[in-house]
């Protein structure tokens, strides 16, 4: 029988930080500009411009490797990686090779069989992202546009420690959810502000040694990370039963053909030159600043869970849903602020906002209402100015929309009838057009008032509190 | 007196005093450029329109009195590595032949807020790299001392249009030497200021931790002034220093009573020209006259600066000249198969032998495998180079040395071997890896009628020291002709390019000497 | 020549600093570069041991700038120097899809 092996990954994830400047220039960093049109000399590598430090950067790095148990580099520099590559300006990156910033640090993530497991970090550094490059199929060219070069990036580099893709998927998670919570960055894979490259190798089980490795790149979801570590996994290992070599080498994984391809040419000397960068200064982190750091760290997920049961009494399960996304949790603190209902903000979080996010397969960094709105909806329901079946109808377009539900309700005429006599003569016409149900109910079958509450809210469109209804068709049996 | 003789500080003194105009300065430096250019070739650019057009305008603000400083008006020539809004900029390589920079060199703004006019753009080394001037892809600049020989270099082409009048200052770059040996075979003021005074945004790097910009002058005045006009604080370099003191023109005082002068026996031995020592010690004894401390010292490692100095210069020209790729500016090939042909054919016909001599070293001493056998290895002995140093400002105030062991060599005799023209930047190199000030100056004439330059060394920060004791021998050695038969040429409105004028001057430097004064 | 420099290496440096040369050059070149480092080997006879190497000659450090916006759209002067651009971008030879 075929021998055991075991799959051993070790991740570099980029993360594209929330600065509102470039990492060495003043440019912007909005998404979505027509290209070009945020660029300077210095980060379209115009001969003579120099780069300047943003020291936003700076601080976002320090914060995640404070977050992540790493020590801060005291005195670190920035590098240069030499290659020649059209969305790289200058043809070389500035990066960390020899001083980063964080080292030896550390997250712990749960896993899915139960218990903990610590993924060691190695190291994070800062370096400016490259440009976009469109491939012009009419002119058989590549067009540049540099609005992303110069965007901040950190580099954090996980030690060799998972073991499959559970335990990988767990660590990205974990590794978002620290970064939103520092708000250093909103860490979408789709989107690119968040990127995985995949160092695996596999060996027999039990071995010490580890195999030749291969690095991964262009994986842009949790299931694409999946699949190309599956795929890369089972490559390898045919390659090793079938007696062959494993190259160390850098692969691309194409997802829609689930599988992945060597990206090496012979021009690709794979020798970056790095050396020190004469053009920046070092950055040297004094004992004052890494006090301040620490101090203004925020509140993370796990003090943030005791908050929470401390301060509004609700569910652990609610509190895991609701603090596994800093978003939500923002979200929660406002809208149980203005509405001083934290119970019914979190009955709203659980309950509709996760079915319409699964239903519409969303992020909870992607939701769009706001607290303020939410708020609004739960006062409308506490003062019976729309019963809950409104209340959901509102919420629905509120969710896609983040209309004012006041003015929504307002607008479509939702809200619940209070008057007496209309509700009255109605309920009338039903009694008088439902006999048998009337006949059931009086017969002791308490089921029948169902029916006849039901015709009344049809008649009455909705707009009348059930209770009420209920309470009248009672009285007037 | 002439216009055309004035120092910079001069000119801008007669024009303020409304006996002449920047426009009439600008006008007579560009016909003099005119008349000169086919012999010396100094310039790659000279921008005739738009030095007129800013003198007008520049002569207007003074006449507003928005103008006041000791450089409005005054027209200068600036280093062709030094970026210039709207005006080519080639750092002499014909892979920037058609380079428009959209932005101004920070050292550059500053001189215009000052109410400089711009000539044009000077030769040099094809990216400073060259002690001769003769590796532009422009053609080689010539002494104007004598046309048979080669201005130095890399600022070549600025030492060169200062001395033969073709501008009242200039700008160069000093990356191992390249300010102070070419003022020196020229004859003229040049002075490197500490690494971190000058801004070095808008400067296309060669060495980025060893460039500085800095002034050529027609004397030591002048070169404070532009010093002081052109050093300042800028945020958009990293390596800029704050400091307060660059008020420079303070220091020129003679006087250097007390002044603790150390000359390194190291800058004396094999190799130095017997008439250059003569000439820079006697230099030494005028400052002991007026009261310095002349004493000599061993300051070591000397003859490992060279090695270390081209090992970390090509290793950051390598990675500095790498964004030259025929894709955002500059010469791209005619003809390629593919993106890493159009790279290669584009660099390689683009930089000139000098410069893939030096891209390809440096990208060696930075490969895989030999980092740190050469690359960090150069940095430790930096470390040392820089050491010794400051034990010797421990116990000088300034270091007194020839600036090159030789005068001017003739056209074509360094090129054809390269280590012997590095071998010429021995003297001037160690200051820039130790990030030092130091100041070239002419103080003698050899036999074959070519100047012979004295070089001043100070501690980080020191320009000062440097200025006075520069100013103090200035004074003691007398006027300094730019260029032999200025004054005669202008009297007898003749252009000048027989060589046998290079005696006359000669004589008249020696005939000052001997009388050991000043004759202002 | 203590050092002597292959083909190998002329062509490898060639790559790395996307230098041609022609038969002649690369000849010339792999003299000068081991004249030159034979020269540079000088710096063998001392001792650095211990010596922390010097990048950076004076202690500045810690030179940052704000995260506040500076740039303006100046996307028609940054392609005035370009070889080729198109639709607001530079224009190069096709990329393979293998960044490097």
């Amino acid at each position: 029988m075929s021998k055991q092996y075991e799959t051993v990954i070790g991740l570099e994830v980029h993360v594209e930080l929330a600065t509102k400047t470039k990492i060495f220039c003043g440019c912007s960093t909005a998404f979505g500009a027509k290209p070009n049109t945020q660029t300077c000399p210095v980060c379209t590598g115009m001969p003579g411009s120099l780069p300047v430090l943003n020291k936003q950067v700076l601080k976002y790095a320090i914060a995640v490797g404070l977050a992540t148990n790493c020590d801060i580099t005291r005195y670190a520099k920035f590098d240069r990686k030499n290659y020649f590559y059209p969305d790289n300006p200058q043809n070389y990156q500035i990066s960390q090779l020899y001083l980063p910033i964080c080292r030896n640090g550390s997250v712990e993530i749960e896993m899915e069989e139960g218990g903990r497991k610590t993924v060691g970090i190695h190291e994070i550094h800062m370096e400016e992202d490259a440009g976009k490059l469109i491939h012009d199929e009419w002119e058989d060219s590549s067009l540049v546009d540099y609005n992303r070069s110069g965007v901040p990036l950190i580099e954090i580099v996980s030690e060799p420690d998972m073991r499959s893709a559970q335990e990988v998927i767990a660590y990205l998670e974990k590794l978002r959810l620290i970064i939103q919570y520092l708000g250093a960055s909103d860490c979408k894979l789709q989107e690119g502000s968040m990127r995985a490259d995949v160092n695996l190798s596999v060996r027999e089980s039990g071995a010490q040694e580890f195999g030749t490795r291969t690095e991964m790149k262009n994986l842009n979801s949790f299931k694409a990370i999946s699949r190309a570590i599956a795929g890369e996994t089972q490559r390898q290992i045919d390659l090793i039963e079938s007696g062959e070599k494993i190259v160390q080498e850098t692969r691309r994984w194409d997802d829609v053909k689930g599988e992945s391809y060597a990206m090496r040419s012979k021009e690709d000397a794979q020798d970056y030159r790095y050396f020190p960068d004469p053009d920046l200064a070092p950055v040297v982190v004094s004992d004052e600043m890494l006090e301040q750091m620490k101090e203004e760290q925020p509140e993370f997920r796990t003090e943030k869970m005791k908050r929470y049961k401390e301060e509004y009494g609700i569910p652990d399960y609610d509190i895991e849903i609701i603090t596994g996304s800093k978003h939500m949790a923002d979200l929660f603190e406002s809208a149980a602020a203005l509405s001083g209902q934290p119970k019914k903000v979190s009955n709203w979080l659980m309950g509709e906002t996760l079915r319409l996010m699964k239903e519409k397969e969303m992020d909870a960094s992607d939701l769009r209402f706001s607290p303020q709105n939410l708020a609004k909806l739960i006062a409308l329901t506490d003062s019976k100015a729309v019963n809950s079946s409104v209340a959901k109808e509102v919420f629905e377009v509120m969710f896609e929309k983040d209309v004012d539900p006041e003015k929504y309700v307002e607008e479509k005429g939702l809200k619940t009838v209070n008057d007496e006599g209309a509700l009255r003569s109605v309920v009338e016409e039903v009694l008088a057009a439902n006999p048998q149900s009337v006949a059931d109910f009086k017969n002791g079958k308490e089921k029948a008032i169902g029916f006849l509450v039901g015709q009344t809210m049809k008649a009455m469109k909705g707009k009348a509190d059930p209770a009420t209804v209920n309470q009248m068709l009672r009285e007037m049996m | 007196m002439n216009i055309l003789d004035m120092t910079a500080a001069e000119l801008s003194a007669t024009i303020k005093a409304g006996r002449t105009t920047a426009v009439d300065a600008a006008r007579a430096m560009l016909e003099r450029i005119e008349e000169q250019e086919g012999m010396y070739h100094c310039y790659v650019t000279v921008d005739s329109e738009g030095a007129m057009a800013q003198a007008r305008e520049v002569q207007e603000r003074i006449e507003a009195g928005e103008l006041t400083g000791p450089l409005a008006g005054v027209p200068l020539a600036v280093k062709d590595n030094l970026c210039t809004a709207g005006l080519l900029t080639t750092c002499s390589s014909k892979i920037l032949g058609n380079f428009v920079p959209t932005y101004t060199a920070e050292a550059v703004s500053r001189l215009k807020k000052a109410g400089a006019v711009i000539l044009g753009k000077t030769n040099m080394d094809e990216f400073a790299m060259g002690s001769t001037t003769e590796t532009s892809a422009y053609g080689a600049t010539k002494n104007p001392w004598n046309t048979n020989y080669v201005p130095g270099g890399s600022s070549g082409g600025s030492a060169a249009a200062v001395a033969a009048g073709e501008c009242y200052y200039a700008l160069g770059s000093d990356t191992g030497g390249s300010i102070r040996q070419p003022a020196s075979y020229c004859g003229v003021v040049g002075m490197k200021p500490t690494y971190g005074t000058v801004s070095r945004y808008g400067l296309i790097a060669y060495g980025s931790s060893l460039d500085q910009i800095g002034p050529l002058t027609k004397d030591v005045t002048d070169c404070a002034t532009v010093l002081e006009a052109i050093s300042a604080h800028d945020s958009k370099d990293s390596t800029s220093v704050e400091r307060q003191d660059t008020d420079f023109t303070c220091a020129l005082q003679d006087d250097v009573q007390g002044m603790r002068i150390g000359i390194p026996n190291d800058y004396f031995g094999e190799g130095l020209d017997e008439e250059v020592k003569a000439s820079v010690l006697k230099a030494a004894g005028e400052l002991k006259k007026k009261g310095a401390v002349v004493e000599r010292f061993d300051l070591s490692l000397v003859e490992y600066a060279i090695p270390t100095y081209y090992t970390i210069a090509a290793a950051e020209a390598s990675s500095n000249l790498e964004r030259f790729d025929g894709i955002k500016y500059g010469y791209r090939t005619a003809d390629y198969a593919g993106l890493h042909n159009m790279y290669k054919k584009s660099r390689s016909e683009g930089f000139g032998e000098e410069v893939k001599r030096r891209i390809m070293l440096g990208s060696f001493v930075l490969s895989s495998g030999y980092y740190d056998a050469y690359y960090l290895k150069a940095l430790r002995v930096k470390a040392l180079i820089k050491k010794a140093f400051d034990e010797a400002f421990a116990k000088y105030d300034v270091i007194l040395g020839p600036v090159a062991p030789t005068t001017a060599p003739e056209l074509g005799a360094s090129l054809s071997d390269p280590i012997k023209m590095y071998l010429g930047d021995i003297y001037t190199i160690a200051v820039n890896l130790a990030g030092l000030p130091g100041i070239s100056l002419p103080c003698g004439i050899d036999q074959k009628g070519l100047p012979i330059g004295l070089q001043l060394i100070g501690d980080c920060f020191q320009e000062k020291k440097l200025l006075r004791a520069a100013y103090a021998y200035e004074r003691a050695r007398g006027a300094f002709q730019l260029r032999p038969g200025t004054d005669k040429r202008m009297e007898r409105n003749l252009p000048n390019g027989k060589q046998t004028k290079g005696t006359e001057g000669a004589e008249k430097i020696k005939q000052t000497e001997q009388e050991g004064q000043s004759h202002e | 020549m203590a050092n002597i420099i292959s083909d190998e290496t002329i062509e490898y440096v060639g790559i790395l600093a996307k230098l041609e040369l022609s038969g002649e050059e690369k000849e010339q070149a792999k003299s000068d570069m081991g004249r030159m480092l034979d020269y540079i080997d000088k710096l063998g006879e001392l001792d650095t041991t211990g010596v922390e190497p010097m990048s950076h000659v004076f202690p500045v450090h810690n030179v940052f700038r704000e995260d506040v916006v500076t740039n303006g759209d100046t996307r028609e002067e940054l392609l005035s120097n370009a070889p080729q651009h198109k639709d607001g971008m530079f224009m190069a030879p096709r990329t393979f899809d293998t960044p490097g």
